[in-house]
């Protein structure tokens, strides 16, 4: 492949993006002004949990330039529904989860600091946030419970009432007698209780909205910072609203990063889709930092105790994991299905566990909602796998490669104890290339060389598999997905012969234009620069369910490639008929039509001519034209896997952890564009470090007051915290779908934790050292330390 | 009462009266329409606002607008060349893949480019170091660094 | 941000006229601090007094055995400084590790010593080297200068011009920066002076910068960087939060005094 055209599949051809982002010409939400606009802005909930008594929005109403207040009463007499839950979990007993009401404005009562209580339209934004502050609220302010740990436990105060033991399932996966069996008989159970910290995604540009109501059409337009427009369009009218979907459009443009945090219908963006009609003026919402830290979605967050049982070898026999998940204090588009269907089928990781048992509590607290964030369950997941490996080989005595190899699923397709089935795989190959890279050889000298300095090093491990490409709609359907999981493409031949392609998928960072626009030129032979991608717009896109898990390549690009057969399929018939050959004699080959074995050809061009200038064309048998759209629903999921290698070298005296090398050795299947490719996984690290050294959301469990509300006490990784990258790929193709593509997006953020935080219990080992919390600061490396010295 | 403001951006002279609250970057994004400059964050940590104000990188979400009074302000869009080039830390960028999303990008660039007019030829630890008041949540910084180093390289 | 009035001053004599006059007014240095503060609705100046157009708070001047650098000059300009790089290094370094390349470029000597954040770095750098602050009516020795948790000796109107720092015999700035806000988690600034005398002054740690009586005493005995990393600080004179413990700032203040000391006879 690539071979033939300049920027084909496997070249590195420079973005089509980048020419308006680095002059200042990208279209996000916020540059975005129309014509008489007002402003929103949203009064908050400054306590976890209270009722609310009254509302007197009389003097913010009289307020200079102020021209709507509403308030969840406005709401509910409006009939605005709540906003729903995406997946449904039905728990141990058979009985579906508890789905309290989510009122896009508080109603009644508000459960964490951040719920929006009233939102104020002015004429300009300080006028919005003046006459915000002259709403009086009367609020009774109640006890909070912020703890996923402790929130279940009696006499917790309970979020919801329908819940009043804080619990909204208990989710059991996999065979609990088999693994309750296996444990008995095992020479060696290694255990771990640990905290999967709470994270908030934090993409740099905040979330944002424009509504607009146009009375001539009757009809809505939404620009917003979203990672899937046709989902949030299907559940705002559908489930909130009531609007008719085709009155309501949709656009995502430029989105400076998601996440996972952009997935979602937020309440923000719905109630001023309502407001804007209310009004009628255009309104537009940019969220302030200190507003997101408090609104959008988290993620992670668990308590978790696992334990794993091996025979005398160092043989896996069986795992069992119970994890308390912390839901927020409302369930997410997708928050349930994080902790469980994303989380507990990933729990084989690379090995061959023959047995499997996962009991997972969702949990109600006055936080806010949790939700996906890059990696969702499954950097969860693999944190459980990987730490009670390197665990295990520390208490067995065996080295960290070796207990792996033995473990490692050699034989594909392979059927886990947790309904995944691998296609494809080889682990070996990453782990050997990661070790290499890595030079392990080389550690003990570097080993010795540090502690002649006074500095302690480590080295540490991750074998993680993720499942990406989410996923065949009926077995989600199953598993109580409530939406589709497919992908839709449309690739549209203009008659000079240059295409533009209309995907589902969302770009927001990930490069669509670029490489969506190889595969279709390297499919059509057409030059790259031919290539037009259009995403983020329900008004010009066929129903797409867009980008998360990533999934873009592997559905959307497979959708645009079924589009391309259809476009090939039909353009052999019209160039059957130019060249006076047989359609099934026809081959298409560098962007030409051939008769096969002979020197009759026509070009790509001619033939997308001929079919919008049909003069000389079989109208009797075939419709002029040549657009064809094609959606695709794949028949399982991709599993991209590899390994990873961390060296860390620790400061005992202030804690201080450096990561002085990494090394991710990845299986991503086929690659379209190598240097985007390297780019995502360099992303995906520094979040996954991230989260191992630096970051964690602190509520107060006392008050549900969120102390790290700010860029002052949450700490994002700058460019001095994270060392420069040693990325490498392995290549088994996907089998299932056409590109061989697994997906690259989210596996620097799944793999890196584990690594991170064995190679500085490795480092601090003979300190007596077993065990450390994430975030690993320099903190409470310290206090760890000092712990164990004592 | 609004004020009288008067400074050069991008080359051109600009006048204005502002509310005194109005900060430089809302006053580039709403009055100047230059929507290159982002706002990523409300307490002067992201960076993704970064501009020039005589020639040095400042964060214009935490000055305001008058206090930029008689300077000359460059914003992303007044870094290429008047013939539309890119200037080489742009250039870097794009070849490097120093940039996903693009939000952080504008003032990203602003200080890489600050960064090297202070010393020419940093090491990769002055790199990381001299971005200190930057965000990027998409590249993990990688690509950023080693664009700086081409832009620097090829000087 | 709620609504003030603004005014830009030419001079310092209208700049305190107007300070004196307006009751909630506030001078506006490079307003790093206090424009965030105004944009979080944290702070409500009825006015807004900018000095950014009195060129004579501005610059750095040697002047024999003491440094002069004017209120108004931005962090960026003192950690650049030939003058100050010569003569007091350890000022230039810590000027160079404030904030942030932006905030460094904007940031202002007076603003930062004004304000006295607890976790800000000039403060450890004035008391650490004994200097003088110079006023609109008067000069305070450091010892002075720094009464509190954002408070100092300041009155309504009075208006920093310059700080006059003593060239010490030489001198030494540690920091372990918060890893999120880049604040000191702990700054320690230790000094000697021609004559001998030992200065160590400590910010991050409380409620605002201290010198540190132990650290001083046992530097005054043996300058060596061992000596003060023995010194054991107390936890009850630190602050907790949600990134350090009492404990562990006091635990750091005896690290980066030794480290400060190596610094200063590096």
């Amino acid at each position: 492949m690539g071979e033939n055209i300049p920027n084909g599949i496997g070249a590195s051809p420079r973005r089509k993006e980048d020419q308006r982002f680095l002059t200042g010409a990208g279209n996000y939400t916020d540059d975005i002004n129309l014509q008489g606009q007002t402003y929103a802005y949203f009064l908050r909930s400054p306590h976890a949990s209270a009722a609310i008594k009254k509302i007197d929005t009389k003097a913010a109403a009289a307020a200079p330039g102020v021209v709507g207040i509403f308030t969840g009463a406005d709401l509910a007499e409006a009939k605005v529904g709540g906003l729903p839950c995406g997946w449904l979990i039905t728990d141990v007993n058979g009985q579906p989860m508890k789905e309290p009401p989510h009122p896009p404005l508080a109603q009644g009562k508000v459960n964490h600091v951040g719920d929006q209580v009233a939102v104020v339209i002015a004429e300009t934004y300080f006028q919005a946030k003046d006459a915000a502050e002259l709403i009086e609220v009367d609020y009774e302010v109640l006890d909070a419970v912020a703890d996923v740990a402790t929130a279940t436990q009696p006499g917790k105060p309970a979020v919801h009432d329908i819940a009043p033991d804080n619990v909204c399932y208990v989710w059991g996966h996999g065979d609990k007698a088999a693994v309750d069996k296996a444990f008995t008989g095992a020479a060696h159970v290694t255990t771990l209780e640990f905290r999967n910290n709470r994270l908030i995604p934090n993409a740099i540009e905040p979330r944002a909205a424009i509504a607009q109501y146009s009375r001539s059409e009757d009809s809505y337009t939404l620009h917003v910072a979203n990672q899937n427009p046709h989902v949030e369009r299907l559940l705002m009218t559908a489930f909130v609203l009531g609007l008719p979907e085709h009155k309501v459009r949709v656009i995502a443009p430029d989105v400076g990063g998601g996440f996972g945090s952009k997935i979602f219908l937020y309440a923000e963006e719905t109630v001023i889709t309502w407001a804007a009609k209310r009004v009628n003026r255009p309104i537009k919402w940019t969220c302030e930092r200190s507003e997101s830290f408090m609104s959008d979605a988290h993620g992670r967050d668990h308590a978790t105790k696992a334990e794993l049982a091996l025979d005398k070898d160092g043989k896996f026999l069986a795992m069992r994991v119970h994890t308390k998940a912390n839901l927020g204090a409302y369930l997410s588009t997708f928050g349930s299905s994080v902790p469980t269907i994303l989380y507990a089928t990933l729990l084989a990781g690379q090995y061959a566990t023959p047995a499997i048992y996962a009991e997972v509590t969702g949990v109600f607290t006055n936080t806010v909602p949790v939700d996906a964030y890059r990696g969702a369950g499954r950097p969860e997941a693999t944190f459980v796998v990987e730490r009670l490996v390197s665990k295990a080989a520390l208490e067995m005595g065996i080295d960290q490669a070796e207990i792996r190899r033995r473990n490692f699923i050699k034989t594909f397709p392979y059927a886990t104890p947790v309904g995944l089935t691998y296609d494809t795989g080889n682990y070996e190959a990453t782990l050997a290339a990661a070790i290499k890279i890595a030079d392990v050889a080389g550690f003990p000298a570097r080993r010795d060389e540090a502690k002649k300095r006074g500095k302690l090093r480590g080295i540490g491990y991750s074998c993680y598999i993720e499942a990406c490409g989410l996923a065949p709609s009926n077995v989600a359907g199953a598993l109580g997905a409530r939406a589709g999981l497919f992908e839709s493409g449309e690739v549209r031949v203009h008659p000079t012969g240059s295409v533009t392609v209309f995907t589902g998928s969302h770009s927001h960072g990930q490069g669509h234009e670029t490489t969506f626009a190889q595969v279709v030129a390297e499919r059509l032979g057409i030059p790259f620069e031919n290539v037009d991608v259009v995403h983020g717009d329900t008004g010009r896109i066929p129903f797409g369910m867009g980008t998360y898990g990533s999934r873009s390549l592997a559905v959307g690009g497979t959708a645009i490639m079924k589009a391309i057969d259809k476009v090939v399929a039909k353009g052999k018939k019209i160039a059957a008929h130019l060249l006076e050959a047989s359609d099934s004699d026809i081959v298409f080959e560098n962007g030409n039509f051939k008769v096969a074995g002979t020197d009759k050809q026509v070009a790509f061009g001619q033939v997308a001519f001929a079919a919008y200038v049909p003069h000389n064309y079989p109208l009797d048998k075939l419709e002029p034209g040549l657009n064809e759209t094609a959606f695709y629903d794949p028949t399982n999921f991709t599993y991209p896997a590899g390994s990873h290698i961390c060296e860390v070298e620790v400061d005992p005296e202030t804690g201080v952890t450096k990561v002085v090398n990494y090394v991710a050795s990845d299986d991503f299947g086929n690659i379209i564009n190598p240097m985007i490719v390297e780019g995502q996984v360099h992303g995906g690290l520094a979040q996954g470090i991230g989260q191992a050294l630096l970051e964690q959301a602190v509520y107060d469990y006392e008050t549900g007051q969120l102390l790290s509300g700010s860029y002052s006490d949450y700490t994002m990784p700058r460019a001095d915290d994270v060392p420069s990258f040693k990325v490498d790929t392995q290549v088994t193709p996907c089998t299932h779908n056409p590109l061989g593509v697994k997906g690259c997006g989210e596996a620097g953020a799944i793999g890196s934790p584990p690594a991170v935080i064995s190679a500085i219990i490795d480092a601090l080992k003979d300190l007596g050292v077993r065990e450390m919390a994430m975030p690993a600061t320099p903190y409470r490396v310290w206090q760890t330390i000092q712990s164990a010295r004592a | 009462m609004n004020m009288k403001l008067s400074f050069k951006v991008n080359g051109k002279a600009v006048e204005a009266e502002v509310d005194p609250r109005t900060l430089l970057v809302q006053f580039l994004r709403d009055h100047l329409h230059l929507t290159g400059t982002h706002v990523g964050c409300d307490t002067g940590q992201c960076g993704a606002c970064t501009i020039h104000l005589n020639g040095r990188a400042v964060k214009s979400c935490n000055m305001l607008a008058l206090q930029a009074q008689g300077a000359e302000v460059t914003t992303i869009e007044g870094l290429a060349a008047p013939s539309g080039d890119m200037h080489p830390m742009q250039a870097a960028f794009k070849e490097c893949h120093g940039l996903q999303c693009g939000f952080c990008t504008p003032g990203m660039v602003m200080s890489a480019t600050a960064l090297l007019k202070e010393n020419p030829h940093p090491s990769e630890e002055q790199i990381r170091a001299g971005l200190d008041g930057n965000f990027c949540r998409c590249t993990g910084y990688h690509n950023i660094v080693k664009a700086v180093q081409t832009c620097a390289g090829g000087r | 941000m709620y609504a003030f009035q603004y005014h830009r001053p030419g001079n310092i004599g209208e700049a305190t006229a107007l300070l004196g006059k307006l009751g909630e007014g506030k001078a506006l240095a490079g307003g790093q601090t206090l424009i965030a503060a105004m944009k979080l609705r944290l702070a409500q100046p009825s006015d807004l007094v900018d000095l950014g157009g009195i060129a004579e708070l501005s610059g750095i001047r040697a002047d024999g055995d003491v440094l002069v650098i004017g209120a108004l000059t931005r962090h960026a300009d003192v950690a650049a400084s030939a003058d100050v790089g010569k003569r007091i290094p350890a000022l230039a370094q810590l000027a160079g590790g404030i904030g942030d390349r932006q905030v460094r470029a904007v940031g202002t000597l007076g603003g930062s010593i004004a304000n006295n954040d607890p976790a800000a770095d000039y403060p450890a750098g004035v008391l650490g080297l004994g200097a003088t602050v110079v006023t609109s009516q008067r000069s305070l020795a450091a010892d002075e200068f720094f009464t509190g948790l954002y408070e100092t000796a300041l009155k309504p109107g009075e208006l920093i011009k310059s700080v006059s720092f003593p060239v010490p015999k030489r001198a030494g700035y540690a920091k372990f920066a918060n890893p999120a806000s880049r604040f000191a988690l702990i700054g320690v600034f230790v000094s000697q002076a021609a004559n001998g005398t030992v200065r160590v002054a400590v910010t991050g740690a409380g409620n605002g910068v201290f010198r540190s009586a132990e650290l001083e005493k046992a530097l005054t005995a043996n300058f060596t960087a061992a000596a003060a990393a023995a010194v054991r600080i107390s936890a009850d004179s630190c602050n907790g939060d949600i990134h350090a413990s009492p404990e562990y700032r006091a635990h750091l203040v005896s690290v980066m005094a030794g480290r400060a000391v190596a610094a200063a006879l590096a």
